[in-house]
């Protein structure tokens, strides 16, 4: 009942809307119904999106704490001249924004080893799941579960386990006897937390990929080789993974590009520490545009743009990488 | 029976475990205890009281010490099992304590007071889920109002989503104009910008716009997603072209076309796109906290980031409001898991 209700009122709109734009379409013809469509999403994407786009760089070459463009005075490269004025690029201390290159040095370790672990952790899942396992699509549901969870919730599940009177430490103590240790307020383990809870959380989305992929391999070549009596470890390394590839090229450089925006769900962890250990390249642009104390939003427009050349290379070699797959799909 | 169970514990290489087969099912177990257990634990944990919460080493179950009514005594005393002297047991409630030295009363005979150790009594626990970690926060805190920002936002930047990604992908897909190309390329081509590399000159057009402090503000920079309209102009294309022109002889103006023909025509896709835009703007975090500095605007993952960041933690209640924050995405993982796969596994979207 309610349903057909709402229906009713959906048909009566929808047909208000229909009488000016009839005229409209009398005025211009179908062509310029075609501008009517696309204008509210064309208009809200310039102003969000595109617009934004271009005065990062021209906020990127303005000073002061000042948020407004029109309150802020231009300091040509002076941002970018700072940013990379350092004694030795490889120690933040030498440097004199030393936060953006501590960003830089723990996102870079944190790609590296996250990304890594990730596709060797999805791809193991996916192999395993691709197998002739009873219930697939509920051990691929279980997998997959965290992905949808929300970073703070992902945050918190974790904040609550890895602390000091947490699950964590209560199995370790059952099991080895060892004593209570808090995980997040060490460099090192914090550090690795955010490694591990981010990949807790992604893992099930490049698995599914990864499956899709191996799902499309043809079954006749794995029956052919079993016919010829190949190892099970020649198939794997001669057929499933030259077949696998572009797929695990798709799924290393979305991992990659996910990895160098790590921000929400350590963030919710370790709020950045403990010092400045889990301090990645968002948050430095986040504290640096709107925390009041520190703020200089030209700092934090340049370290965008940096951080956004560096994305814009990876989506290059997406685009390169599954272009190169449909090419493959074609033949 | 056994046809079942050789069914399920089925392997490669016919009699005999092979390695492979032990790695699979101790990889599934160990997956299904590490991606599920987290959650359990947080859920579990919701139900304690504060007391319960701080014990080390923590239980499974949410226990509280049993407490029984004395007469003579205002409140109702905790109950103690005792070993006494002369090495029997006991039930007992504490009346005082002093040091270690607790004074314990019989409770049906409360005018004998013995002095027990601490260190020979047990206290008698039952199970007692601690609901009030849930009702407390609608009274405590604005949990009541970060839930109704978070599903107005959430409602709202679905249906506009939905509402001008639809358009602007018929547009693309059916129409021939010029400049087309230009906005496909312009598209694609900011597929993948990410909020953190706006987020400055994004939030000073925000605020130019007055939309600082405004649910509006969170609502609106994120509802033009390239994603959608990529992904709904894919599907349209597939949409015959003989169609329309067939609308377009019955006299069928444009804007009917796109209502009654191409949208119900898309549903499967609105429905993907739907789905993973509750879930994107449900779980959205950096721009609200951002766009959002007045505590009645917060969303509840402002919200509740903001709670769990203050120096006294009270963990009772976050535990609490985790948990209602995950129980919708729980809901849509539950009953559109296929969908959401499958739309994954398709189009790589998320």
């Amino acid at each position: 009942m309610a349903s057909g209700l709402t229906m009713a009122v959906v048909e009566r709109i929808m047909g208000i809307i229909d009488i000016p734009l009839r005229r409209w379409q009398k005025a211009t013809g179908q062509t310029g119904m075609a501008s009517f469509f696309l204008l509210p999403n064309m208009a809200v994407f310039g102003v969000f999106v595109l617009i934004p786009f271009v005065i990062n760089f021209i906020y990127s070459m303005t000073g002061g704490a000042q948020i407004f463009l029109d309150e802020r005075r231009y300091v040509g490269m002076q941002q970018y001249r700072e940013i990379f004025s350092c004694g030795n690029y490889l120690d933040p201390n030498s440097c004199v924004q030393d936060g953006f290159w501590t960003a830089v040095q723990n996102t870079a370790l944190f790609v590296v080893l996250q990304v890594i672990l990730l596709i060797v952790l999805s791809l193991v899942t996916a192999l395993i799941l691709n197998r002739e396992i009873i219930g697939r699509s509920f051990w691929r549901a279980v997998f997959f579960f965290p992905v949808l969870l929300s970073p703070v919730v992902t945050g918190l599940i974790w904040r609550w386990i890895l602390q000091r009177q947490g699950l964590l430490n209560f199995i370790l103590y059952e099991w080895f006897g060892a004593e209570p240790f808090n995980w997040l307020t060490d460099r090192t383990t914090a550090f690795m937390a955010t490694i591990g809870v981010t990949i807790w959380a992604h893992m099930g989305f490049y698995t599914l990929i990864l499956l899709a992929g191996l799902q499309a391999i043809p079954k006749d070549l794995y029956e052919a080789a079993q016919m010829d009596g190949t190892s099970r470890s020649r198939v794997f390394w001669r057929i499933t993974l030259p077949l696998l590839m572009p797929n695990l090229i798709v799924v290393l450089v979305l991992a990659l590009i996910r990895a160098v925006q790590v921000f929400d769900e350590a963030f919710v962890l370790t709020g950045g520490g403990p010092g400045t250990s889990t301090m990645y390249i968002v948050q430095y642009i986040y504290e640096m545009g709107f925390a009041s104390e520190l703020r200089n939003p030209g700092l934090a427009a340049a370290a965008s743009i940096l951080m956004g050349a560096v994305l814009v290379v990876l989506t290059l070699m997406q685009m390169a990488a599954s272009r190169r797959n449909e090419k493959k799909g074609e033949r | 029976m056994s046809a079942i169970s050789r069914f399920i514990f089925r392997r490669r290489g016919g009699d005999g475990w092979h390695w492979t087969d032990i790695v699979t099912w101790v990889w599934l177990i160990g997956g299904l205890i590490i991606m599920f257990g987290p959650a359990v634990w947080l859920t579990l944990s919701s139900f304690k009281s504060p007391a319960a919460l701080s014990k080390f080493p923590p239980t499974v179950l949410p226990y509280v010490t049993q407490e029984v009514k004395v007469e003579g005594f205002d409140k109702p005393l905790p109950l103690y099992e005792v070993t006494l002297p002369d090495g029997t047991t006991a039930k007992l409630v504490e009346k005082r304590r002093v040091g270690i030295v607790a004074q314990m009363i019989d409770p049906k005979n409360p005018s004998t007071v013995y002095k027990i150790n601490i260190n020979n009594r047990k206290p008698v626990d039952m199970i007692e889920f601690a609901t009030e970690n849930y009702t407390e926060p609608f009274i405590q805190f604005d949990f009541l109002r970060y839930l109704w920002n978070s599903v107005f936002v959430t409602v709202m930047a679905t249906i506009i989503t939905l509402a001008i990604n639809s358009m602007a992908a018929f547009a693309l897909s059916k129409y021939k104009f010029r400049g087309q190309s230009l906005i496909l390329i312009i598209i694609v081509g900011t597929l993948m910008v990410p909020l953190g590399v706006i987020m400055v000159p994004l939030y000073s057009i925000v605020s130019a716009l007055g939309l600082f402090n405004n649910l509006w503000g969170v609502i609106l920079p994120t509802v033009a997603t390239p994603t959608g309209v990529f992904l709904l102009r894919q599907y349209m294309l597939t949409i015959p072209d003989e169609l329309i022109d067939a609308a377009r002889m019955d006299k069928a103006s444009e804007w009917q076309i796109y209502w009654r023909i191409v949208l119900p025509l898309a549903t499967p896709a609105l429905a993907v796109l739907a789905i993973f835009s509750v879930v994107w703007r449900w779980n959205d975090f950096l721009w609200p906290l951002i766009v959002l500095s007045r505590s009645s605007l917060y969303t509840l993952q402002v919200g509740l980031n903001v709670y769990a960041g203050q120096l006294n933690v009270q963990w009772q209640y976050i535990l609490a409001m985790t948990v209602v924050t995950m129980i919708p995405v729980v809901l849509v993982f539950v009953f559109l898991q296929k969908f959401i796969t499958r739309g994954i596994a398709t189009s790589g979207l998320k």
